[in-house]
């Protein structure tokens, strides 16, 4: 018992103070993505043809990118050559809506909170059920991770539960293989109304990398309707704590 | 025992210098080198002038040496199971990807529920108006008045990937454990092959045309490997890359190849230190849980030092890696490297010292050295068997060469010896970044790799966290990629997670599983 204290003693206090205190990203992050219209070069399309996931595309003099399908890997900027494209270390992703995933050279709107009853039922308490279908194992550690004592997820009221039965609403992660679909269909259709959907990175959202793979759906879009979408491979902690939060109401 | 052809982990050579044997010949050849204790590191079909290829890749650990051997089958062959165990999964494989029956296999069922490659043929006879359902199939039954059945999954309690898991039970005793997978599969070794699509392809596809293939590898193919299990990013993105550069008879500099090694090791870190947290949590015992929690994300973070991601991704591409090293982050991820490994130290002594977490450890879920051998167990899981295989010392490359990694093994194959291994792993991975990062080579970290050789099969071991990551590709006449193969060490180790939970009480199940911690997505590919 005395070990166990002391052990308790070393560890420290380790809990981050996000969202009052911006996290801190690595040197190296790739966020949100931006062109700079005035390098780009009209007629040349080098990046659309280096991104793996159709992500790019171009209308007029700049780059529009799709962070639903992003990988965030980069392999755009390498091919620019006149490095007009470049990620920046803004973490904050998340959308209500998959058009307002399409980054070009308006603002980016990211989420808005919930409203109304929703926001009355679920702003101070979610229960989630964690859905992965077809995921990596990526988006789901990135996920577990803020219920580590770092981010605390419990502080907010959010709890990740064992029962779509007692549960608020789903966090899906992958593609929805054909293999997952039904069991994702009966995991949301167990899951009492009012119910939200929240789908953490690009196959969740697009299929990601396996888009248009015969073997999957394209994403839970294609099987249930999505309230939250968090795009990245995988979306940092930061970014799917923040993106959970200002559904909530708790980051505006 | 004739001689077959050999070559190194991460070398390549030509596919005619591999003779291909008759059937009969090949069948003896494995059974009898398996005997004799080498290891079925692959075993595959590929399309061949409207027959299927069968490819072995056997590891001859003492030797270091990777022994191929190939035949053509067309649509059964005698299966290799009965006389060498471990090629049980592997041609349940087989037979669902190409419809080829392994005849005499003692339990062949499909492994991931999907259409064979080459339409209109089906090991099991169905039709294509037969519907292909995850995990419906034959389980085995124990038959009895008090025998009941347990079902799990696909979707489990935790924030977990899905799989099924049916237990014959007496009471609280699990008689028998069968695991179903299949829930993960998104098709991504079809993708690699450019095999369009399996159920619409016109009859061509055992001579795709060139046209749909995705190979010399499209840019999606280095996605794959860094998601094909996105815990295991670094280690499957080594594997592929030391492939292309076999391939494209490339060595990467030594400045990458210290790079890629110590993004390998801090993979290992962060996922032993992770399971060491879970096995924690899985019997109550929350401090080293809510410790470890936090010191895996620390270990992950040093990953995203070296290339901005947490999982290493955009790391590591053939011909080297995509982010140097400067002299403010070597020592950075020194100091952070050093705290860090304190916090575990002292997380993971309290497991040792606390009795109520040893008597639940100890004598759980044990895996006997003679049936780790005969399932060919890779990694932690066989070390702890007493099976001494690590691709670090027995089929080193790259930084592995010039650093040796110790590996550990003990005897009883319990939860306690897998968590000990794990333990005894990441101090030595720590003293090994140490000795890499305060030697770095300079040099440049990336060069040109040239194109695949036309017609070679080239063979790439990663010691992964989980165990061997093996990866075998085999090019055309134009050196574009003809087949792709990726083995994870999940796929050997599935089974022997159903042994180790034979006679044990069914609430015991997560301390178990806990203690393989295997890949669900890495396995349905």
């Amino acid at each position: 018992m005395l070990r166990v204290l002391r052990a308790r003693l070393k560890q420290g206090y380790r809990t981050m103070r996000f969202p009052d205190q911006p996290p801190v990203m690595p040197e190296k992050y790739a966020g949100r993505p931006r062109c700079n219209a005035a390098h780009c070069v009209r007629e040349c399309t080098a990046c659309i043809q280096a991104c793996p996931t159709g992500a790019l595309s171009k209308s007029g003099g700049a780059v529009t990118f799709d962070l639903g399908r992003c990988l965030f890997c980069t392999d755009c900027t390498d091919a620019c050559p006149t490095k007009a494209i470049q990620f920046t270390n803004e973490y904050r992703l998340a959308t209500r809506t998959r058009e307002a995933l399409m980054v070009d050279h308006r603002p980016f709107a990211l989420a808005q909170a919930l409203e109304g009853e929703a926001r009355r039922l679920f702003g101070r308490s979610l229960k989630l059920r964690q859905v992965s279908a077809g995921g990596c194992n990526a988006c789901e550690a990135d996920t577990n991770v803020l219920n580590t004592v770092g981010w605390d997820l419990g502080r907010f009221g959010i709890q990740f539960v064992a029962s779509p039965r007692h549960a608020d609403g789903l966090l899906v992660t992958g593609p929805v293989p054909k293999n997952m679909e039904l069991a994702l269909k009966k995991t949301y259709a167990a899951t009492p109304s009012p119910r939200l959907v929240i789908v953490v990175g690009a196959c969740a959202i697009s299929g990601g990398v396996f888009a248009d793979h015969p073997e999957v759906n394209n994403g839970a879009t294609s099987t249930v309707p999505v309230d939250l979408f968090i795009p990245g491979c995988p979306p940092h902690p930061a970014t799917i704590l923040d993106g959970l939060l200002r559904l909530l109401g708790r980051i505006k | 025992m004739t001689t077959l052809p050999q070559l190194h982990n991460g070398q390549a050579l030509p596919l005619r210098d591999i003779p291909e044997l008759p059937l009969p010949e090949f069948r003896s050849q494995i059974v009898t080198r398996v005997r004799r204790g080498r290891r079925i590191s692959s075993l595959f079909g590929l399309p061949d002038g409207g027959q299927i290829m069968l490819l072995a890749v056997l590891a001859n650990d003492d030797q270091g040496m990777l022994e191929l051997c190939r035949t053509r089958a067309q649509d059964r062959y005698p299966a290799l199971t009965p006389d060498a165990p471990q090629a049980h999964w592997f041609e349940r494989e087989i037979a669902e990807q190409w419809g080829i029956v392994p005849q005499g296999h003692p339990w062949l069922k499909p492994i991931r529920f999907h259409r064979c490659y080459d339409p209109g043929r089906d090991a099991w006879g169905r039709g294509p108006a037969t519907p292909i359902e995850p995990c419906v199939t034959d389980y085995f039954r124990v038959e009895g008045e008090e025998i009941h059945d347990v079902a799990v999954g696909p979707v489990h309690a935790g924030i977990i990937e899905p799989g099924h898991f049916r237990f014959q039970c007496h009471g609280e005793n699990v008689l028998h454990l069968e695991i179903e997978l299949g829930y993960q599969h998104r098709g991504i070794e079809r993708a690699l092959m450019g095999i369009a699509d399996s159920q619409c392809a016109p009859s061509s596809i055992r001579h795709p045309p060139s046209a749909i293939r995705n190979s010399p590898p499209g840019p999606r193919a280095v996605h794959y490997m860094e998601t094909l299990a996105g815990d295991t990013t670094i280690g499957h993105a080594t594997s592929y890359a030391s492939i292309l550069e076999a391939l494209g008879n490339v060595t990467p500099a030594p400045r990458a190849q210290a790079i890629r090694a110590v993004a390998l090791e801090l993979e290992r870190l962060a996922n032993h230190t992770g399971d060491l947290g879970a096995l924690a949590g899985d019997i109550g015992f929350l401090p080293t849980l809510s410790y470890c929690g936090r010191l895996r994300g620390d270990f992950l973070n040093l990953t995203a030092l070296l290339c901005g991601n947490r999982f290493g991704r955009n790391l590591v591409r053939p011909g080297g890696v995509r982010f140097d090293l400067t002299g403010p982050v070597v020592t950075d991820l020194l100091t952070r490297l050093h705290a860090t490994f304190e916090g575990v130290q002292n997380a993971v002594d309290l497991l040792w010292e606390t009795p109520s977490v040893m008597s639940r450890f100890d004598g759980t879920g044990a895996v006997s050295q003679q049936d780790a051998t005969q399932l060919g167990l890779v990694g932690p899981a066989a070390r702890a068997s007493g099976v001494n295989c690590d691709v670090r010392s027995d089929h080193p490359s790259g930084m592995y060469l010039s650093h040796d990694v110790p590996s550990v093994t003990l005897r009883t194959g319990d939860v306690a010896a897998r968590a000990y291994v794990r333990w005894f792993e990441i101090q030595k991975s720590v003293e090994f970044i140490n000795g890499v990062l305060r030697a770095l080579p300079a040099g440049s970290v990336r060069q040109e790799v040239r194109p695949p050789a036309p017609e070679h099969v080239a063979v790439a071991l990663t010691e992964g966290w989980r165990g061997e990551i093996c990866h075998v590709a085999v090019t055309d006449d134009q050196g574009r990629l003809r087949h792709y193969k990726i083995v994870d060490p999940s796929f050997h180790n599935w089974f022997g997670l159903a042994m180790a939970l034979r006679r044990q009480q069914i609430s015991d199940f997560p301390l178990c599983n806990k203690s393989f911690n295997l890949s669900y997505c890495g396995h349905d590919l």
